[in-house]
């Protein structure tokens, strides 16, 4: 007997957005995108690619050099009934968008009493590491995060790039969809059916009895190769990825660090009011506290801006070395 | 109006703005040429907007202060600011080399439109303090782009400095283009023309005339010293290269435009002037050349000898005083990075 598997191919990540992006545009004429630099030139980052020329200049527009524009123009519209799809072209340039994410479309619903909802999302490329420097490489999901009425996604495969971002477009609510740059290149199978992942699901990537590693983002690639070295080592790590920053599904991490006992807590932010925070407050307030072998154990980013130089860029973040240090010392002090 | 602003320029001062444009095309050029070798992380190329940066750079005076965006090399270098000290930047190892308030001249603003703010703020502080009414006064300049335009930060550095009569020249390369999105996706209006909306004179120049930005910026520059700012200048130009090397134009302009631009090139004007008139010999011209070409050659032995930034950097300057949080991140840092040095030795 034969399970039927859904047809999969390989695709890279930013392939995988454009084609979550093209089947919400084919599936609803309320789909659209704006942003700079997205039509012809196909983004800054190709995620867009040739979408211009299959939806057209209306669909897919090239808007001014104005974030807080586009953003606005995007509630204006949710709430006119259209489902915007913005892209920012660095998540750092949500700074110039911040009072109509925050002020408008996070609180409408609420303020109107329900009245009126802002179906938007978006789209934004975070993350160090393309030697962008301090204003081009942030992560700032916390930010997000932190602000009722938003719903916040950053997704670390090629098949939950697509799978999340339709289930975001499909969603009432605004949300923030967190892509990474080092992973637009990155492929991985994904399904040719436009199949959402839901929001609020935490993915088990690999089970371990001896560490629970919670990761997002490119940290989730990096947790599950420090997991593969540690394996050598005779350490079993579970990987979890929360993939939905908001709502937080932790319930998959109480269990599991209920089972493991250590918990390691990754992230590229930097530390000081980071999102890892708020997973390490979910576990010490859950019944996984009587279980708990280690203190909870946060690996971030460094406290600084993010540097211009690679070697020091590289050193202010995460890499799979000081993942694999830290979970073995959890494992062999405690 | 304008020709009293340049009246002192004869033929030896305009040899000097020629030789000013060949050696900052020289080293855009050689910069160029390095991070396609991979000597450099990224170069944002001023071609064809030299007439616009050495005019207007030619203008300012030492107690002048220029906000930058990130194309300013020739400005820079108007500024006395070394190239050499530019490459940093895009070598990955600096962020700003020079500095500011020695040469007037602040440090690369990225991120679009928001030194426009900071230049009126300054300008604001030039007139508090009572360095602004007469032929000695301060003024400030500030250099955006097309498509900086349309950013709040802009509009908003407009409503302020009228409002507050700030000495700011808000000085706007209109090169046609924002990266792949031409000057139409901006404005309707030509660019100058939104001076008056908010109540102050706006005019557009011709970019690539470098006599003709000199006029115009001393005379905005002139307005402002006097107390009568501030002033909107769009240098009406052309991006003859890519928007940085990591872009490539053809995928969304037409290779007409930029022949046409050609024939507009801002030096070869000037040199066809010198030549015709008599200004300069053919003699001068090999000179320029043979400087630019040492010039160049100075700007790649420093460019492959410039040192890595140390790791402890990466602590440095998060805050203006020591912080304990960022002393024990570093000192864990540190150990960390000894750890490797000791396991080498084994
Ligand atoms: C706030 C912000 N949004 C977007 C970008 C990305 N970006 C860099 S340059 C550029 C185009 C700017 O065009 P223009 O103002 O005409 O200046 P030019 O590059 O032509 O000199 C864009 C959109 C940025 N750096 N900052
Ligand atoms: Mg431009």
């Amino acid at each position: 007997m034969t399970a039927v598997l859904p047809q999969q191919r390989t695709l890279t990540y930013a392939e995988a957005v454009r084609e979550a992006l093209a089947q919400a545009m084919e599936a609803d004429e309320r789909v659209f995108l704006l942003g700079e630099d997205i039509g012809t030139y196909g983004g800054a980052f190709g995620v867009t690619g040739d979408l211009v020329h299959r939806f057209g200049e209306r669909r897919v527009r090239d808007t001014p050099i104005s974030e807080l524009g586009i953003v606005g123009a995007a509630v204006g519209a949710a709430l006119a009934g259209m489902r915007p799809v913005v892209e920012i072209q660095f998540s750092d340039f949500t700074a110039q968008a911040m009072d109509q994410i925050v002020n408008q479309a996070a609180k409408i619903h609420f303020m109107l009493g329900g009245a009126a909802s802002v179906p938007m999302v978006l789209r934004a490329p975070g993350g160090s590491g393309t030697g962008a420097a301090a204003q081009h490489s942030q992560s700032l999901e916390a930010w997000f995060a932190h602000v009722p009425g938003l719903k916040v996604v950053m997704p670390s495969t090629a098949a939950d790039a697509k799978g999340l971002l339709l289930a975001a477009i499909d969603d009432p609510n605004p949300v923030i969809v967190l892509e990474h740059k080092l992973l637009y290149k990155q492929s991985g199978p994904v399904p040719e059916e436009a199949t959402r992942v839901r929001l609020g699901e935490t993915a088990v990537r690999r089970s371990g009895g001896d560490v629970t590693i919670v990761a997002t983002g490119v940290m989730v690639s990096r947790a599950l190769e420090a997991a593969g070295q540690l394996a050598a080592e005779g350490i079993e790590a579970s990987v979890l990825d929360p993939r939905t920053l908001r709502p937080l599904d932790a319930a998959p991490i109480v269990d599991s660090v209920t089972a493991t006992g250590r918990a390691l807590l990754v992230q590229e932010a930097p530390q000081t009011g980071g999102f890892m925070a708020e997973v390490a407050a979910a576990i010490v307030e859950s019944s996984a506290f009587g279980h708990l072998r280690a203190p909870v154990a946060r690996l971030c980013g460094l406290d600084v801006p993010i540097p211009y130089a690679p070697q020091l860029e590289r050193a202010a973040v995460p890499q799979t070395g000081d993942i694999v240090r830290r979970a073995r010392e959890l494992v062999t002090t405690w | 109006m304008f020709d009293p602003y340049v009246a002192d320029i004869d033929a030896e001062a305009l040899r000097g703005l020629y030789r000013d444009m060949v050696l900052v095309r020289r080293g855009d050029r050689e910069s160029n040429a390095m991070q396609r070798q991979g000597q450099l992380g990224i170069w944002v190329p001023l071609l064809g907007q030299e007439a616009a940066q050495i005019g207007s750079g030619r203008a300012l005076r030492p107690q002048d202060m220029a906000f930058p965006s990130y194309r300013e090399h020739g400005v820079a270098y108007t500024r006395g600011v070394d190239f050499r000290e530019l490459l940093g930047i895009f070598r990955c190892t600096d962020h700003s080399g020079w500095d500011f308030k020695a040469h007037g001249f602040h440090p690369y603003t990225i991120v679009i439109g928001n030194q426009v703010l900071n230049a009126t703020g300054y300008a604001m502080g030039q007139k508090f303090e009572g360095k602004v009414g007469d032929d000695d006064g301060e003024a400030t300049i500030v250099y955006f782009g097309d498509g900086a335009t349309s950013q709040g930060d802009v509009h908003e550095g407009f409503v302020w400095a009228a409002v507050y009569d700030a000495p700011v020249v808000f000085f706007c390369q209109n090169n046609q283009w924002a990266i792949s999105e031409p000057t139409e996706r901006q404005s309707r209006l030509p660019l100058y023309q939104r001076a008056r909306g908010y109540g102050f004179p706006g005019i557009r120049v011709d970019g690539n005339d470098v006599l003709a930005c000199l006029a115009v910026t001393r005379w905005a520059l002139d307005e402002c010293r006097h107390g009568n700012g501030p002033v909107l200048i769009e240098a009406f130009t052309y991006r003859m290269d890519a928007h940085t090397t990591t872009d490539d134009p053809t995928r969304y302009r037409l290779s007409d435009e930029l022949e046409v631009w050609k024939h507009k090139d801002p030096i070869e004007r000037v040199r066809a002037h010198l030549a015709r008139t008599g200004g300069a010999d053919t003699a001068f011209f090999e000179a320029v050349q043979a400087e630019a070409d040492s010039f160049a050659a100075e700007l790649r032995d420093f460019c492959f000898n410039m040192p890595d930034p140390p790791p402890e950097r990466v602590f440095a300057n998060v805050y203006a005083e020591p912080s304990p949080q960022l002393d024990a991140q570093r000192e864990e840092y540190l150990a960390y990075l000894s750890g490797f040095a000791e396991a080498g030795e084994h």
